[in-house]
């Protein structure tokens, strides 16, 4: 099972959402009320680590470990991108959760957070049903 | 070891996330994102095409069942083991039938939308802004339409 090991980088990854608790609904709704910069901060320097990396890799050429160019997938712009971005921002505001703080919710105890994850997988069910009718 | 159990400061914790872009690009030459992980587990638990219940398809996606299923152990570890007392992060209200309903519509919108949208915080505002791409900022303007909407309207 070699994606066994990506298990670990989960871990990092939700022991850091959850101990900066933006895996919580009142700091979503802080965010969205303006009330307080630290969703803000989070996110805009979490981009600017990001970009500086980015940048790096792209002037110096860097390959993956596997001596591979490394390939950065152009995504689509398209209407979908604003429909659907709006959608899901309503959803965000509701549930307090963005996809990765759904599990990281539910491994810290808030329960409920199991019916917003099988909304969400329903959702994307829903979506891959009724793709091919949408504007995009 | 104190100051692993009080709040994580934006300075710790957002750094500390932006890494993620270029550690999956370097170790896994992957772009950073979490929603397309709802693809994978919808397409073992109900298939919606040929396409999706491939053998190709579940083997190139299966990491991103992995890589929450560790977000969720870490969860778990974080507030429990690495905090004073746990956090609660969800309104009294929702620990309800009627919450329950309300986190499921939630739900509903935050698994279309981004499916729709084709990516979330961590793909487009965080990896695809830093890739420079377009429709970054374009589905982050739009995410906090959304969300300023719902806000405002009814909490």
């Amino acid at each position: 099972m070699k994606d066994l090991k990506y298990i670990l980088p989960g871990v990092l990854f939700g022991i850091i959402l959850t101990k900066s608790q933006v895996i919580s609904w009142f700091r979503i709704n802080d965010m969205f009320r303006f009330k307080e910069l630290h969703m803000y901060l989070i996110i805009s320097s979490a981009i600017a680590v990001a970009l500086a990396a980015y940048l790096l890799i792209k002037k110096f050429k860097v390959n993956d470990i596997s001596g591979n160019k490394i390939a950065i997938a152009e995504k689509e712009m398209n209407k979908g991108v604003i429909i659907g971005g709006v959608i899901f921002g309503l959803g965000w505001a509701i549930t307090g959760a963005c996809p990765g703080p759904i599990f990281a919710q539910i491994g810290g105890g808030e329960l409920p957070a199991v019916f917003t994850l099988i909304g969400a997988i329903t959702g994307a069910y829903l979506y891959s049903r009724l793709k091919s009718k949408l504007p995009h | 070891m104190e100051l692993i159990k009080t709040l994580w400061q934006w300075y710790i914790a957002g750094p500390l996330i932006g890494l993620f872009v270029p550690f999956f690009l370097l170790f896994g030459n992957k772009m950073f994102g979490i929603s397309s992980s709802f693809d994978y587990i919808c397409s073992v638990v109900f298939p919606a095409n040929k396409k999706e219940s491939s053998k190709q398809f579940l083997e190139k996606n299966r990491w991103k069942f992995f890589f929450v299923l560790g977000i969720t152990l870490g969860g778990f570890l974080a507030n429990f083991y690495l905090s004073d007392t746990p956090v609660k992060f969800l309104p009294e209200s929702y620990h309800s039938i009627l919450g329950y309903v309300k986190l499921f519509g939630g739900g509903l919108l935050v698994g279309f939308g981004t499916r729709y949208a084709n990516g979330c915080t961590s793909g487009h505002s965080i990896a695809g802004i830093a890739t420079l791409q377009k429709s970054g900022l374009i589905a982050t303007i739009c995410f906090f339409i959304g969300g300023l909407l719902m806000t405002y309207l009814f909490f």
